[in-house]
């Protein structure tokens, strides 16, 4: 096979090529997302606290936001509980987003990142900013 | 070591059986997962055993004084002004008496009353044919009576309209979004393909407030409890002459009208 080294080093360059979007995202350093907090209420907290910590937060809230969906609509019970004296209510639009309310800098931000698409805005309205 | 066919069969059916078994009987047993939901407080809630409306029509004189109640409850619920009938939301509405009280119109009605036009609403049936119906339990009675909408759980099937023998419930063709003049932030609004209707305002009576419509009424809509003896609604319906839409069909509505009459 006169032809051997030739076959040999298209079929490297053809693996290569091949395998570059693989080989890309292993070894460049991802880009990350940068969610923005800082909103009037929550830089006029003294003590900036979510109603839950920030790493179940992070890693919960779709999980948390369907079990109030669940307790409000079908259960009817609204009350998430008293911290420091303050009743707060299981409520996506007047709750969550009474703090974060910047929702395309808070919520946006990382699901665009994550690709994922979510269909809470269909109905429910972002006070502040009012994109509707 | 050398492992003969026997041995490796057995140990690859046993690694199999705890694949297959291990992690779901793990998942089962494990704490939280398939619990209820943890303990909820009670409600600071205005609290009913059964939510009623009467309506008393001759404390509606003008037009002006029901379109208040109808643009109160279209305001505070985002209700989309959409011009072509096909398409529009109504939760709350006016009509004339033939087409509120088909069942008893003889088509010789006294003067009043063909120039009245009738403030109807979601019924909030005792029996509800929508509840019936509802292939996903998107819609359903609550212990307070009222019928409310999980919009998150319809599908637009509106097997619920054909139902409602009421014409209480309103398809979003479209999305409703361009048509609200004044957006209210604290309430949502719905979303193309759900059908919406009016719920006595659960949200307002939990936190100890009226319907909007009552509020707005000026005392011509009367709202309590009907399982409550002392309770305005009853005290009402004890005192005046009133009568429901289409009685005849047994949905048991809870909303009441007096006519006329003292």
């Amino acid at each position: 096979m006169p032809d051997k080294s030739k076959i040999f080093f298209l079929l490297v360059i053809f693996l290569v090529i091949v395998t570059s979007p693989f080989i890309y995202n292993m070894v460049r350093t991802p880009a990350g997302v940068v969610v923005k907090l800082n909103t009037p209420v929550i830089d006029n907290m003294t003590v900036k606290q979510c109603i839950l910590p920030k790493e179940q937060m992070i890693h919960d809230h779709m999980k948390i936001l369907n079990s109030w969906r669940d307790d409000v609509v079908r259960g009817n019970h609204r009350e998430f509980g008293k911290i420091d004296g303050v009743m707060y209510e299981k409520s996506l639009q007047l709750t969550c987003l009474h703090c974060h309310s910047n929702k395309s800098e808070f919520c946006d931000r990382c699901h665009t990142y994550a690709s994922v698409s979510v269909y809470c805005w269909d109905c429910h309205v972002a006070q502040k900013e009012n994109k509707l | 070591m050398s492992v003969d066919r026997r041995q490796f069969l057995k140990a690859a059916g046993a690694t199999g059986l705890l694949g297959l078994l291990g992690s779901p009987l793990f998942k089962i047993f494990a704490p939280g997962e398939l619990e209820a939901s943890p303990e909820l407080k009670e409600g600071m809630a205005k609290s009913a055993k059964r939510w009623a409306m009467v309506v008393d029509m001759k404390a509606f004189p003008t037009e002006e004084s029901y379109n208040k109640c109808i643009e109160a409850c279209n305001n505070i619920h985002n209700i989309p002004h959409i011009e072509n009938e096909k398409h529009e939301i109504k939760w709350i509405w006016a009509e004339k008496y033939e087409n509120a009280f088909p069942d008893s119109y003889n088509g010789y009605v006294s003067e009043s009353i063909e120039k009245m036009k009738f403030l109807v609403l979601c019924n909030n049936c005792e029996n509800p044919p929508c509840v019936r119906v509802c292939p996903t339990k998107a819609t359903f009675k609550r212990e307070d009576g009222i019928v409310v909408m999980d919009y998150h759980r319809c599908i637009g099937c509106r097997f619920c309209m054909a139902a409602c023998p009421y014409g209480a419930r309103s398809f979003n063709w479209r999305d409703p979004r361009p048509f609200i003049k004044n957006l209210n932030p604290s309430y949502p609004t719905r979303t193309k393909g759900v059908v919406e209707k009016c719920n006595f305002c659960a949200d307002r009576l939990y936190r100890g407030e009226l319907p909007a419509c009552v509020e707005a009424s000026n005392g011509a809509l009367i709202f309590g409890d009907l399982k409550d003896e002392n309770s305005n609604v009853r005290k009402t319906l004890r005192s005046k002459f009133t009568i429901t839409r289409k009685p005849e069909l047994g949905t048991f509505p809870g909303v009441y009208y007096i006519i006329g009459g003292s």
